[in-house]
């Protein structure tokens, strides 16, 4: 295909690979330790976010094991609290950030026809970065694991009250990934805003790379503030330091704040990438242009600023003044709006299009349906007196689940379903990946709705065990049916994924005729990308290359080129 | 294409089923969808917001599920079927924008209506009129508008909740107090200063209204006006240790003669159980190796 664009006019071949020294190509696994390949050091992060993904999951389905009877005695308070505490530290900081991380470092390049990241060396420092926190972090589990929550609110995380190197893995964790995501976030940025294929003008870079860029901003932004309040507590436990100390004028409140400062963003750092996802693989299966490529970009960049202005909507029941409550209950609404213009323009994508039912497009429609269900809830937590009752219940934990479970997660299904073909040159069993939607559907939506009625008759989050009152019992056991159900689905995609990297039929280059560039490239594409990067004309240059091709072998139907795709977007 | 259209048969039931449910069920079992309520009335209130709200969101929940659900059996890829190429239509896009800024707008506003009554104290019923007293308000501390209530102090400590009744002085340290089961007469207006001595806690009777988190170094305030005789249970909301599950506390309301004898009887106990460890005091400083 390559060839038979480079004979187009507008694709004419440049040299643009100079070759300084020829260097041996490096065996295996030194290879793979020594990449700075964008594409290598992309998978690196898919698997190793993955493999965390997994692992949190089985702590998932541990408590869940606990939960799913009244006064259950298999685990104990503290391997209770350890579990709750890693389960959501590494769902955070080690699965659905740099996962995104992960697919943006394979597409972002590829994706805006650069042959690889701005700064290669300092791409593969944030991997080795990542991983190092994580193996810091999982270390705990050798002398005593944190149990203070993934948040470790002040007191609880003091050295007083959380005794042991716990409270300080999971520091050096944020620190370590902090960095990571940081340096990462400034590689993305410097590579989007200046690597772009020729043509290609804010107005055209494809909406998952916008909200890649979006992410980067959103992790310069957050990560610092972090780091800082970290830092404090460390000092706090080890030097002597007072600045969540009550009893010496600190103040427990300065955490809370510090730590949603960076928290709420945060969220939006996981999903937002997830809604670019869902932006990519909806126009591809739907065969439709995306429904208002612009108020979708527009409304990521607004999600991203208001997400900086929500975070005390985790606080409305701490003494807070009307005034606060009131703020973040007004900003959280806001929030509530540039959400809502991407579902509708999501099904407003779908409408009209003939939609083919690959795996990734259910996937991605299972996002929209869940997702809805997480914004609605979003605006009734969000209304101060009520989450009065909700906060600190089930109902936030169905609540929360559903945006980055149901929402973020499935979207990564989106992806990996429809990049793999990409990374590995081989086709995912289409069969295997609707059975593993559909558990993964039925499991979810099992686990988590009944939730919200846990929350609601009055059963907090965070505890090791309940009393029998009630339909509790009955409750918790359908979560945790549904929470098996769930795993057994994720369980069919790993399979599939192990199936298809050796025996998957071959992909080609293109084969869900999409619209981005990275299907330009041969699958997996070659050390450099393109042979050539061709002009950018429009949100989909693929389109507009696969008609030149027809046209001129005379081999399509297709009109040629219209004039609207050469100005639109 | 059969299993294909199976799978998506069976989406469509299962979100039928889900969105049967939300729509149904209120009638049929009251309590599945909303908070607790029934103890006291900003509990009430707290759930009717919750309802007005819920339904908005049946609502909303409704017609995206549904448009999304039609449009993906509607539009499916079939023989001979052609996209529309639409870009976008900024009308359409500028209505809908607008309609959920405006379904916003509304749900802001019967917050807004609603807020007074869950956060402001009620005056308290006749019947308790002689156990309440003038309580004064400061800073975020609301009281009656006829400015007397039962006020008590809630403090947390790992993992148990501490009351201090009061007892019409100004010495805080020779008040009447309790652990986990707190005693409030029917009818009063009971404000609460919530504490914390160690970590955060958070102080919750899901019938009594919402939660209020007890952090070392604050007071938070929160109210309730039990309006029938009963126990009421509850326990702590916010991660505080190992225990936290079992930090419980309980809301027993009796008619107020009744709450009255309680106070009277916690009391003597407490100046019973003082007098005995005077005693034993006594007898250790006359000799160190007595039993006490």
């Amino acid at each position: 295909m390559a060839a038979d664009t480079a004979t187009s006019p507008a694709l004419e071949p440049v040299p643009q690979i100079t070759a300084h020294e020829v260097t041996r190509e490096r065996s295996g696994i030194i290879d793979w330790l020594t990449t700075t390949d964008h594409k290598k050091i992309g998978i690196l992060y898919l698997v190793t976010t993955f493999v965390f993904f997994l692992i949190g999951g089985v702590e998932a389905l541990m408590m869940r094991l606990q939960l799913g009877t009244a006064e259950n005695t298999l685990l104990d308070p503290s391997t209770f609290n350890a579990l709750f505490t890693m389960h959501g530290t590494t769902m955070i900081f080690l699965f659905v950030v740099p996962i995104m991380a992960g697919f943006g470092n394979y597409f972002v390049p590829l994706m805006i026809g650069a042959r690889d990241m701005a700064f290669p060396r300092l791409n593969a420092l944030s991997y080795w970065l990542l991983l190092s926190g994580g193996v810091v972090f999982y270390a705990s589990l050798f002398f005593s694991p944190p149990e203070a929550g993934w948040t470790m609110y002040t007191p609880l995380s003091n050295e007083t009250f959380s005794e042991g190197g716990g409270v300080d893995a999971w520091i050096f964790l944020v620190h370590l990934t902090g960095l990571s995501s940081l340096v990462g976030a400034v590689n993305f940025y410097v590579t989007i805003a200046n690597m772009r294929a020729p043509g290609m003008g804010w107005g055209r870079l494809p909406l998952f790379v916008w909200t890649i860029l979006v992410y980067a901003i959103l992790l310069i932004l957050a990560l610092p503030v972090i780091a800082g309040a970290v830092t404090l507590l460390l000092t706090d436990r080890h030097f002597g330091t007072h600045f969540y100390d009550p009893t010496e004028g600190g103040s427990p409140l300065l955490w809370q704040h510090l730590f949603w400062f960076f928290g709420h963003p945060e969220v939006y750092i996981m999903v937002l990438p997830a809604f670019g996802i869902i932006s990519e693989v909806l126009p591809v299966f739907a065969r439709k242009p995306i429904f208002g490529y612009k108020a979708i970009a527009a409304s990521s960049v607004v999600i991203a600023f208001l997400g900086l202005l929500v975070w005390a909507h985790h606080m409305f029941t701490t003494p807070s003044p009307t005034v606060v409550l009131v703020f973040f209950m007004m900003s959280s609404f806001l929030i509530g709006i540039p959400t809502g213009i991407k579902i509708f323009n999501w099904v407003a994508t779908l409408w009209r299009g003939t939609i083919e039912f690959k795996t990734p497009l259910i996937f991605a429609a299972g996002f929209i349906s869940q997702f809805t269900i997480g914004g609605i809830t979003g605006i009734i937590v969000a209304i101060f007196p009520v989450d009065w009752q909700l906060h600190d219940t089930y109902f936030v934990v169905a609540h929360f689940h559903y945006t980055l479970m149901g929402g973020a997660v499935f979207a990564v299904f989106a992806g990996i379903y429809y990049w793999f073909p990409k990374i590995t040159g081989r086709m995912m069993n289409e069969k295997l990946g609707m059975w593993s939607f559909a558990l993964m559907y039925i499991g979810f939506n099992l686990t988590f709705l009944i939730q919200h009625t846990i929350g609601l008759d009055g059963m907090p989050r965070r505890v090791y065990e309940y009393p029998d009152v009630g339909n509790l019992v009955l409750y918790n056991r359908i979560s945790t049916i549904g929470a098996f159900v769930l795993g057994l689905g994720i369980l069919l995609t790993v399979i599939n994924i192990l199936r298809s990297v050796k025996r998957g039929p071959v992909a080609g280059p293109d084969p869900w005729k999409a619209n981005t560039l990275e299907w330009f490239s041969t699958s997996p594409p070659p050390d450099n990308n393109f042979d050539v990067i061709p002009r950018v004309r429009s949100v989909e240059p693929m389109k507009d290359i696969r008609r030149q091709i027809a046209y001129q072998t005379g081999t399509g139907s297709e009109a040629p080129p219209a004039a609207e795709s050469l100005v639109r977007g | 294409m059969a299993p294909i259209n199976r799978r998506h048969i069976f989406t469509a039931v299962l979100l039928a089923a889900v969105a049967g449910c939300l729509a149904l069920a209120p009638a049929a079992m009251a309590d599945f969808l909303t908070p607790e309520d029934g103890g006291s009335p900003n509990a009430d209130r707290i759930d009717t917001l919750y309802k007005i709200v819920f339904a908005v969101g049946v609502v909303v929940f409704i017609g995206v599920e549904g448009t999304l659900l039609y449009t993906l059996i509607k539009f499916r890829a079939r023989k001979g079927a052609v996209a529309a190429q639409i870009h976008g239509n900024t009308r359409l896009e500028i209505g809908w924008t607008v309609g959920a800024a405006l379904i916003l707008v509304v749900l802001a506003t019967v917050t807004f209506v609603a807020l007074p009554g869950i956060r402001n104290p009620e005056n308290s019923d006749a019947e308790a009129s002689a156990v309440v007293a003038p309580v004064a308000a400061h800073g975020e501390k609301r009281v009656p508008p006829d400015g007397k209530a039962l006020n008590i102090e809630v403090t947390g400590m790992q993992y148990v909740w501490r009351y201090t009744y009061p007892d019409g002085d100004d010495n805080p340290l020779n008040n009447p107090y309790s652990y986990e089961e707190m005693v409030v007469p029917v009818g009063a207006t009971v404000t609460l200063d919530i504490r914390a001595t160690d970590v955060a806690h958070s102080w919750w009777i899901p019938e009594l209204g919402g939660k209020m988190d007890a952090i070392p170094g604050y007071t938070n305030y929160t109210w309730f006006k039990v309006t029938k005789p009963g126990v009421y249970r509850g326990q702590c909301a916010e991660l505080c240790g190992r225990n936290h599950a079992n930090m419980v506390a309980q809301v027993r309301a009796v008619p107020p003669a009744e709450y009255e004898q309680y106070i009277e009887r916690l009391r003597n106990d407490i100046s019973a159980a003082n007098a005995a460890a005077a005693e034993s005091r006594r007898k250790l400083d006359a000799d160190p190796q007595a039993t006490p």
